[in-house]
């Protein structure tokens, strides 16, 4: 069998490790890319596992203190991996003028999710994001890619209920 | 597209598209193609809307064109009639063929989908009408809503570049900052900094290399100006910065964008490809021997690289925390070179002002702010949406005549601005004008233009513990006043809304404010006790409730409730039986309500139904 210089993740395949190897190859030259690169292999695995934030730092040939340094300070970056659906609520100040917050402690109690955290069978994500810019559909839910305007704490279960 | 290589190529350009637009003679039909109509549906509107056109064999009489965001967002999807100037709100795909039918068949308005004016209750058919876009003035917005954002032609035939051209081939990099300081612009980030003065600070710094960076990580919340000001017209940013660059003689310049934000990214990138393709960016711009070039660096979250240092060390790949001032970045900015940074809505403005001078600009607004503003209204009133005053007109203007109000017969409580480095401002001060001086008397600043209107409804401690759980979370810690002593601001405030607060929390509020404006390095932490002095200022009544009688005035903080239906309110009407979405509620006709607090989830929703405050 050939010499496969990458560590062992269960998450990460070998065709995910091909697409990384690209990104730090393209980004290798530029000075400070590591946010860049943290958001392209993010975007390839789901998450950032910490064999591949090591894998990362040898590849721009950074201390992995740098890296981490970096994926701990930004929000986009999650080092736990996520559900299979996204839920982003919006907890900017129009949202939360409209009730917001009665919105996301109805989820998290109806599915059992932390502000943050996965539901035990990774069903759903539930994250509180900054304000998206779509205060006029205020309060705003957004879930993966769909965007749901007015979401009131009676009805929002209803909705996530079509997301399995 | 051969490159322009002149300012007559350019002049010749813009003659030409309004030479065969008014060849074809067609109506327009504006669809707004904004984050708020996108999310509401406009999409597929816009969809039926070409098939339906291409059905009735009406391609050759009109066009259809997304446009950026039209500004009326609560309204969306929205459709403007172009040139009959007539304005559709909320459609929806099965209302298209009788729109068609009736605007572009029949010729008559779609009484239906007309726009009913909140206050007088009337239908209104023209949008100059609409008090919402009367009262307005735009100059940032003046092509939102009227060209398709994704086309560099409909940005040139509306004057696009005109500016840049002009500040290229006639103008020195001296007449460009003296013209700038004329106008009297001030950044419109927030912190108002003559924008002027700031371009002469950075072209006096020596050095071969310098860089103009834009700052659209807008992150305030319940703001959305740069947003839709990229979305609607990204050409007019990326020429204000091409001005600036030949101001301070940079080659170079980023676009720092929120991640958040993916259309305005798409588009922006969309006009650099456009521009450089037109020769109006790269080398050797229009044959002026100048060259400038652009590109986007998305932001990965994180509000505190909104400041300018920390932005600076986000775009280098760092951790985006903020550095001591000076040396200024003027002098030593991104990667230690000399760098102006400007806010997205700052740069939207400079093409105008070089092009029709500084005069014009300063000709309207205040004695120390001038020229025109942009505020993205919301929260509780009824016309949601992106509005463009001139500096001084009154807030209470800005919220009954162009707002239209608050929604459901409510009583107005405040007005929060600027973000949550800003404050509450209460009825009293309504006619406080809009200005970065007076605005600050009233203990808010101007910021980024987030309003945000609340009703009776909202509860001003609790508010004060939003912003200060945003600010908390936000705090990069790398000053320790910041880094703990927001983290004790919100443990108080928790305590207060949790009902455990004591008299002796007040006063421990007013002594943390102090000590963190006087010692936190940055903008984030000197502002963050804005909101918790601002409603202290205002509303101390509604803190002594919370505290000395352990009640919340608007119902809003759990801990404080009691989830009892007084049966002497109660009109036994159903209203929070219908709405209870776990059946807690037990009521009959005739008799009044009773919560099972066993079953009750405390969500609130009856408490929002019940029209006669019989909830506690």
């Amino acid at each position: 069998m050939a010499y496969d210089p990458h560590p062992h993740h269960p998450d990460i395949t070998f065709e995910m490790w091909t697409r990384i190897d690209e990104i730090i190859r393209i980004y290798r030259p530029k000075a400070g890319s590591i946010i860049s690169v943290l958001r392209e292999c993010q975007d390839v695995v789901g998450y950032l596992p910490v064999e591949l934030m090591d894998y990362i730092g040898q590849g721009l040939n950074v201390p992995r203190s740098d890296v981490y340094g970096v994926a701990s300070f930004y929000a986009l970056f999650s080092m736990e991996p996520k559900g299979r659906h996204t839920v982003r609520v919006c907890m900017g100040t129009a949202c939360y003028v409209k009730g917001i917050k009665e919105v996301m402690r109805r989820i998290g109690r109806e599915f059992n999710i932390e502000e943050g955290g996965t539901s035990e069978d990774r069903r759903f994500s539930l994250e509180a994001v900054r304000c998206l810019g779509a205060c006029g559909l205020a309060p705003v839910m957004v879930v993966d890619h769909d965007t749901y305007g007015d979401v009131k704490s009676d009805g929002v279960i209803k909705i996530l209920n079509n997301y399995e | 597209m051969a490159k322009l290589s002149t300012i007559e190529d350019l002049r010749g350009l813009k003659a030409q598209i309004l030479e065969s637009a008014a060849a074809a003679n067609v109506t327009q039909l504006l669809i707004c193609g904004g984050t708020g109509c996108h999310a509401t549906g406009s999409i597929s509107v816009l969809e039926v809307l070409e098939e339906e056109i291409e059905k009735q064999g009406l391609s050759d009489k009109c066009k259809v064109i997304e446009t950026g965001c039209n500004g009326f967002c609560a309204m969306g999807p929205i459709l403007v009639v172009h040139p009959d100037d007539i304005f559709y709100q909320k459609i929806k795909p099965e209302d298209v063929p009788e729109l068609v039918k009736s605007q572009l068949i029949e010729n008559k308005p779609y009484e239906k989908l007309l726009h009913k004016d909140p206050v007088s209750k009337k239908k209104i058919t023209h949008q100059s009408e609409i008090p919402f876009f009367a009262h307005q003035m735009p100059r940032v917005l003046r092509n939102k809503g009227l060209i398709d954002p994704e086309s560099i032609d409909d940005a040139i035939a509306r004057d696009g570049y005109h500016g840049a051209a002009k500040a290229l081939l006639e103008m020195t990099p001296q007449d460009i900052i003296e013209q700038m300081k004329i106008s009297g612009l001030r950044g419109r980030g927030g912190a108002g900094f003559p924008t002027g003065v700031k371009w002469e600070f950075a072209s006096k710094s020596p050095s071969d290399v310098k860089y103009v960076l834009c700052n659209a990580d807008e992150g305030d919340p319940g703001a959305f100006m740069d947003r839709s000001i990229l979305e609607a017209d990204p050409h007019a940013v990326l020429e204000g910065m091409v001005i600036a660059a030949r101001a301070i003689n940079a080659h170079k310049g980023y676009v720092y964008a929120r991640t958040e934000y993916p259309l305005a990214i798409k588009r922006l990138q969309l006009a650099i490809d456009h521009a450089r393709e037109y020769g109006l960016m790269g080398e050797n711009i229009l044959g002026s021997g100048f060259s400038f070039d652009v590109e986007i660096y998305q932001g990965a979250g994180a509000f505190v690289c909104g400041e300018e240092t920390a932005l600076m060390r986000s775009i280098e790949g760092k951790r985006g925390m903020p550095r001591p001032r000076p040396p200024f970045p003027a002098v030593k900015g991104l990667w230690e070179k000399p760098t102006i940074l400007n806010n997205v809505e700052s740069f939207a403005n400079v093409g105008q002002i070089i092009l029709n001078g500084g005069e014009w600009y300063a000709s309207v607004g205040t004695e120390k702010s001038k020229g025109t503003k942009v505020f993205a209204i919301s929260g509780d009133v009824n016309n949601i949406g992106l509005v463009e005053v001139p500096m001084g007109s009154p807030l209470r203007q800005m919220i009954y005549d162009v707002g239209g109000g608050i929604p459901k017969k409510k009583k107005f409580k405040a007005v929060q601005l600027g973000g949550p480095s800003g404050g509450c401002i209460p009825e009293a001060y309504l006619d406080t004008p809009v200005d970065y001086e007076e605005i600050a008397k009233v203990g808010a600043i101007m910021g980024s233009g987030g309003v945000i209107v609340m009703d009776e409804d909202t509860c001003m401690v609790d508010m004060a513990r939003f912003f200060m759980d945003f600010i908390q979370e936000e705090s990069c810690g790398k000053c320790t006043p910041c880094r703990e002593g927001t983290r004790r601001f919100l443990e108080i405030l928790d305590k207060i809304t949790g009902g455990k607060g004591e008299p002796s929390d007040i006063e421990a509020l007013e002594t943390l404010a102090s000590t963190i404006q006087d010692t936190a390095l940055c903008g984030l932490g000197q502002t963050a006790a804005n909101p918790v002095l601002s409603t202290l200022r205002y509303f101390k009544e509604e803190y002594d409730a919370h505290v000395y009688e352990k009640r919340c005035p608007a119902k809003r903080c759990v801990a404080l409730l009691k989830f009892e239906i007084d049966p002497d309110k109660c009109t036994s009407c159903g209203l929070c039986f219908k709405g209870c979405p776990v059946d807690a509620i037990t009521w009959k006709k005739k008799e009044p309500a009773v919560i099972d607090k066993e079953k009750c989830i405390e969500c609130l929703t009856c408490f929002e139904k019940c029209k006669f405050g019989a909830i506690d």
